[in-house]
């Protein structure tokens, strides 16, 4: 028993901070790993719904996305309150879909263009005519592959 | 003491500041990914199909403006439309003479519902105002529907999973012949309860 008594009592061990650069570097990597740039600033909410039944999108090259949902505090002013879709960082309207879609798609590498899924992003409280209208503009352009983004979890049973 | 006598040490003690600091800024530019969904195939525009489809091989369900749930005109709760969309699936009402019998089925065989789960079709009419909110957990629980309906059948024939069928099909490090295998598995599943998803909206 003394003999471990007495290391102790002679003086308090520091704790060394040699490593903690360490440490903080381990965590950089590991966010700078598993995190994406964000590409473009949100203008539209964006709170999008929740569901079970999901599949992870694999292949980020072959999505295209569309963000829907109310303007943002900013642009209430210049766009009013209703839901609008948001293509890559403009508001557009609706006709603007197929235009943008077909753009996008062409940007492409040619071997993938057959694969593209249109990922939609929309927020939960926007309202179904407006999704309605955007699905209809895909399918004038053929862009037939689409993907409801959804959170996961239980979804609010309503 | 000693020390001293020696060459000067850079200090390191900053160097977990300037760590921190990097740390800081990815994780306010950057965000994790969410992407995950559902993926849905729309019909081509220039096939509007006009076939005769009995009425008791489609299961109406619409959306009203409020977001509230029918089936046939009666109110249904969200979370009995899972079962009730089992039920329709699985009907098999055909009889055991006709092309259609559907020699799998474990429902209750009514004659006046589905005749088979080839034939039975689901129609989603939602009202324009309707939120999406409900219409993706509408979408999630008819998604739930066929998904325990091709679980079932897989555990029957393959004694697997359907989603483990998926997972194997769409594991990274799985060999093409498995793949091959996989894929034909579902190919069966997925043509014994096929995805018949009508979807409309109503001004």
């Amino acid at each position: 028993m003394s003999k471990f008594k007495k290391n102790n009592v002679a003086k308090s061990q520091e704790i060394s901070t040699a490593s903690l650069p360490d440490i903080v570097f381990m965590l950089l990597f590991f966010f700078m790993t598993v995190t994406v740039m964000k590409e473009e600033a949100l203008k539209v909410e964006n709170i999008l719904p929740s569901a079970t039944e999901i599949k992870k999108m694999e292949h980020k090259d072959r999505i295209v996305y569309i963000y829907v949902g109310k303007p943002t505090q900013n642009y209430v002013h210049i766009v009013g309150e209703e839901p609008k879709i948001q293509l890559n960082d403009k508001l557009a309207n609706v006709s603007d879909v197929g235009p943008f879609v077909l753009a996008e798609i062409a940007k492409k590498p040619s071997h993938l263009r057959g694969f593209v899924t249109v990922a939609l992003k929309v927020d939960k409280k926007a309202n179904m005519g407006l999704i309605s209208d955007i699905k209809q503009e895909l399918r004038k352009v053929n862009a037939l592959k689409i993907n409801y983004i959804t959170y996961e979890g239980e979804e609010i049973v309503n | 003491m000693a020390l001293r006598d020696e060459m000067p040490q850079v200090s390191a003690g900053s160097m977990a500041d300037i760590a921190f600091l990097l740390l800081i800024f990815f994780l306010v530019t950057t965000s994790i990914e969410t992407d995950s969904g559902m993926n849905r195939l729309l019909p081509p525009i220039d096939t509007i199909s006009t076939m005769d489809v009995k009425k008791k091989n489609i299961l109406a369900i619409t959306v009203n403006d409020k977001g509230e749930l029918l089936i046939d005109d009666d109110i249904v709760a969200l979370s009995d439309l899972k079962l009730l969309a089992i039920e329709f699936l699985d009907n098999g009402g055909a009889i055991s003479s006709d092309d259609f019998y559907c020699s799998y089925c474990k429902g209750k065989r009514d004659a006046k519902s589905s005749d088979s789960p080839l034939k039975a079709i689901i129609s989603l009419i939602t009202s324009r105002d309707a939120v999406y909110e409900g219409y993706i957990s509408i979408q999630n629980e008819l998604l739930l529907a066929y998904g325990e309906l091709r679980s079932r059948e897989a555990n029957r024939l393959y004694n697997v999973d359907y989603s483990s069928l998926e997972a194997m099909y769409n594991a990274p490090d799985v060999t093409s012949a498995e793949k091959e295998k996989a894929k034909k598995k579902i190919k069966a599943i997925q043509n014994m309860f096929p995805l018949n998803l009508s979807e409309a909206n109503r001004n």
